[in-house]
């Protein structure tokens, strides 16, 4: 990629500013010439509502559930809360990292089992954690471009149920098997079967290239920005008093579906204290030089679970008497080289976030609420740190001063995944729909619009950022 | 949670057996279904009032079979009687012995219903003590009319075969020909009421729409149950979308599973919320004129029970069963009325029981909050009245549900039995009484605590 694009690349920002900010602001001038509908360029996609079932470690409840189950619930709680059963919509984008092979549509059989329209199509994303946001973000920009006035976002994943495949010298064999015509050509393909291949393979979260678990690539994170084990386990225990609090006022009414008997995340330790995961053992980095301080209680657990989000054009949310909660403002990728240890595996946030503030002119501290995903306590740590420091923010990001530090008390308010469990594509929906909500209470109470950032790291060196503003 | 008692006294030998054993013989009720509404045969309308004649004429609209002698007819459905005009004791005989001659007549699923006016002395529902405004009446007359009610209910033990007996009270003031005296009276002719027997229903004014459309009593109406993902709730809910209305069903957030499938079956949206949350109205208005306009109909179903003898009562079991039996519905009616979106005619019907009638063993908590809902429904009668409305109350009996199924066996079979129909009521039934004391029909109908009891035993 040449100098050329490169020469050209301040020009081709600010102007990709300017539309944008034309965009992002529609609001008065719309409202003033009541052209929202016609105009499908200034069409804002608005989140309505949101649902997921209660997360579950996995090996619980929904142990015999399968993402489809789980899947068609979410969306099916969903349309009940906001009565529209029965409505076509424009589409409804979902997903699952650990997925069978036979559910190559889950969606769309998802769909076909819920109380929506059979007519209205649905399509699967796999973009491993972020799935969910990567959901929210087709959705929303279909809204955006007039292609579709309404349709849901979401995600699912099951640990429990997942998929066994065997091993490769088995496949091999059944596969010529399969291709056999004559039986010494059959027992021909059963002899090359060797005891070994006998063994299924059990899906894992290690990272192809290099063979670490993601724990492990956390762990060098964790060790390169001095991460202590306190400050883990504070804001662990943050994130369980956090969730357990929003319980207790009632916040999850209109957000949580009960599925399977289970009502409540039952990963939540609304007692959680920093003293009791100080009693906990390390689980990753033992191996490395430095004290180990990930344990399984700052870090997500395998959970079972699904979420749906709701996002429409005003105007469709308007007929039907629902409230707009928030609009999807914007959203920025970023990747990064974790395979030559370049960049720690889940610190692509911290690449994405500076992109999307810079495109709207927002600094860290413009922010209400910062929702930043707990794949384990030191993630979300390390980004902050490195967004605090200069170098990083000098060396890595191009910037003259650091981004600097966030008010803790706009994180994660109403817990996150180190509490409520982390279903990989299930994340998204989640965190999009409670700070929707959230949003959409505080701009009511303080009367004036609320902003929110979201950033969710994800498998591959990747990370997705999305701004919401209450609607 | 079927009665194999019932299936078995109505087959071949147990059918025998039960007869010669002189056992209870129960028999399936004669239930609303669709374009069979009525009693097979004519109906014999005894008495000479205008309120008789007004209720022949409304028969005769209904396509019925209106007779006025029961020598005229081989073939009785149902028989009223017009005792409205009673001036004293010796005006009941007549009426009654023509009665006592066309009981043979009276087919299986029958209806005796009385027409007379209220006098203080025996309680009839919230109609009891003296009725405020009500004139001094002569003491004979008081005699006759409650004689009324002590002839009607031993009527209503006597009947078998599915035969129900009840009486509609006309206020004095109240016109013979109100609107709510024909909708009582279609009432109790109808399938609707297959399970309410030896009760009175006092119409109190002059308001309602006798011209509703009786298949739809409440088309058009927006309205909101409580309590609605399981048992009376979710039949309620079905049984009011059947009738016309559009309704949203409320239930607590652990119970969403189960609203949201009702909510989608009927295409409309659920409410999960505590009704103990101090907002429950407020939201639950948001949410409906938000999505409607305005708010028609609810019903106060969300209920618990906390069952221990007093002796082994404690705090949590008995402020959590006030707290939502009682305490919600008060607050949440309070935010209902202070609001200006309610619809022009607001009807409220509220759950009693008839453990808050007559009291139950081990369930002093219970029976408080439920006779707690008669008393606060009598008094906020005027005050939903002063907005065009109604508030009621239904008081169920034994009601073949989740709740009664986890009584033990032997106890479950007596209970259902203490009653004059001899089995217990299904959600269906107290899901019609409410429908119809939702409906424009009982306009006039106001305070008033229905049973839905087969008329049992207890507290009768």
């Amino acid at each position: 990629m040449s100098e050329n694009t490169q020469r050209n690349a301040p020009k081709t920002t600010e102007k990709t500013t300017d539309t944008r900010g034309t965009g992002s602001k529609p609001a008065p001038v719309m409202a003033a010439t009541g052209k929202h509908a016609s105009t499908p360029a200034g069409t804002r996609a608005v989140v309505v509502a949101g649902n997921r079932i209660p997360f579950s470690r996995a090996g619980g409840p929904y142990a015999n559930a399968s993402n489809q189950d789980m899947l068609t619930a979410a969306i099916d709680g969903l349309v009940a809360r906001t009565g529209i059963a029965g409505e076509r919509l424009g589409a409804v984008a979902a997903g699952a990292v650990i997925k069978h092979s036979r559910d190559f549509n889950l969606t769309r059989e998802s769909v076909l089992g819920s109380a929506l329209d059979h007519a209205t199509p649905a399509y699967d994303v796999q973009m491993a954690c972020a799935t969910g946001m990567e959901t929210v973000s087709s959705i929303s920009n279909k809204i955006r471009l007039g292609q579709i006035e309404a349709g849901i976002a979401g995600g699912v994943d099951s640990s429990s149920d997942a998929p066994i495949a065997v091993s490769e010298g088995l496949r091999r064999a059944l596969l010529k098997l399969q291709r056999a015509k004559t039986t010494m050509q059959k027992i021909q393909a059963f002899k090359d079967i060797r005891p070994a291949d006998l063994t299924p393979a059990v899906p894992s979260s290690g990272e192809p290239r290099t063979g670490l678990s993601m724990g492990e690539h956390q762990a060098l994170t964790t060790q390169h920005w001095g991460i202590t084990r306190e400050a883990q386990d504070e804001l662990a225990a943050a994130s369980h008093q956090h969730l357990a609090a929003a319980y207790e006022r009632g916040f999850f009414d209109d957000l949580v579906t009960p599925f399977k008997g289970l009502t409540k995340d039952n990963n939540m330790r609304p007692d959680s204290t920093v003293e009791k995961l100080g009693n906990l053992n390390p689980v990753f980095g033992k191996k490395l030089s430095g004290e180990a301080t990930m344990t399984a209680g700052n870090s997500t657990p395998l959970t079972d679970g699904a979420s749906a989000v709701l996002i429409t054009t005003d105007e469709w949310a308007s007929q039907r008497g629902l409230t707009p909660l928030a609009e999807v403002v914007d959203t920025e990728s970023a990747a990064v080289d974790f395979v030559t240890g370049k960049e720690g595996l889940l610190m692509a946030p911290a690449y994405a976030v500076p992109r999307l503030l810079a495109r709207h002119g927002l600094t860290l501290q413009d922010l209400d609420l910062v929702e930043i995903h707990e794949a384990f306590a030191s993630t979300v740590l390390a980004i902050m740190k490195a967004w605090e420091s200069p170098e990083f923010c000098k060396d890595r990001l191009g910037l003259d001063a650091p981004l600097g530090s966030i008010d803790r008390s706009k994180l994660n308010v109403n817990g996150s995944s180190l509490a409520t469990g982390h279903p990989f594509a299930a994340t998204g929906g989640r965190i999009v729909a409670s700070t929707a909500k959230e949003l959409a209470a505080r701009a009511k109470a303080e009367g004036r619009p609320q902003t929110a950032l979201i950033s969710v790291c994800a498998a591959g060196g990747q990370g997705v950022a999305m701004l919401l503003r209450s609607a | 949670m079927t009665d194999t008692y019932l299936d078995m006294v109505n087959s071949g030998l147990g059918k025998q057996l039960a007869s010669k054993l002189g056992l209870p013989r129960p028999v399936a009720l004669r239930r609303y279904r669709s374009g069979r509404d009525f009693p097979e045969g004519a109906v014999l309308v005894l008495g000479r009032g205008r309120a008789a004649d007004a209720a022949a004429s409304a028969m005769l609209g209904w396509d019925l079979d209106v007779r006025r002698h029961a020598s005229d007819v081989d073939r009785v459905g149902a028989v009223l009687i017009d005792y409205t005009e009673a001036q004293g004791p010796a005006d009941l005989g007549g009426p009654a012995l023509e009665l006592s001659s066309a009981l043979r007549k009276l087919r299986a699923g029958g209806r005796v219903i009385t027409l007379s006016r209220p006098a203080p002395g025996i309680g009839t529902g919230a109609a009891s003590g003296t009725l405020p405004g009500a004139e001094q009446l002569a003491p004979a007359q008081a005699a006759a009319r409650q004689g009324v009610v002590g002839l009607l209910r031993s009527v209503a033990q006597e009947m078998r075969g599915g035969v129900t007996a009840n009486g509609v009270l006309v206020a004095d003031g109240v016109a013979a020909d109100a609107p709510s005296v024909i909708g009582a009276v279609r009432f109790f002719l109808s399938g609707r009421s297959a399970y309410v027997d030896g009760q009175f229903l006092t119409v109190g004014d002059d308001r309602g729409d006798a011209g509703v459309d009786w298949e739809h009593p409440v088309a058009g109406k927006v309205a909101v149950v409580t309590g609605a993902a399981r048992g009376i709730g979710e039949q309620v809910t079905r049984t009011l979308a059947a009738s016309g209305a559009t309704v949203i069903p409320v239930d607590v957030p652990a119970a969403g599973d189960a609203l949201s499938k009702l909510a989608n079956e009927l295409r409309v949206p659920a409410l999960q919320l505590d009704v103990t949350d101090p907002q429950a109205g407020q939201k639950i208005l948001d949410l409906v004129a938000g999505r409607y306009g305005r708010l028609d109909l609810v019903v106060h179903n969300a209920g618990i029970t906390r069952d221990k003898m007093l002796a082994n009562m404690d705090e949590a079991k008995w402020n959590s069963v006030i707290a939502v039996n009682i305490e919600s519905q008060l607050r949440i009616t309070e935010t209902l009325l202070s609001s200006d979106k309610l619809g022009p005619a607001p009807r409220i019907v509220c759950l009693a029981s008839t453990s808050g009638v007559a009291g139950n063993r081990g369930q002093t908590n219970y029976a408080a909050s439920k006779a707690g809902v008669i008393g606060a429904v009598a008094a906020t009668a005027p005050l939903i009245a002063a907005k065009g409305g109604t508030i009621n109350a239904v008081a169920p009996g034994f009601i073949e549900s989740e709740m009664t199924a986890k009584i033990p066996a032997a106890r479950r079979q007596i209970s259902r039995r203490l009653n004059s129909l001899q089995q217990g009521g299904t959600p269906v039934d107290v899901a019609q009484a409410i429908t119809f004391l939702l409906s424009d029909a009982a306009g006039g109908v106001n305070g008033q605590t229905l049973r839905v009891c087969g008329q049992s035993m207890v507290g009768a």
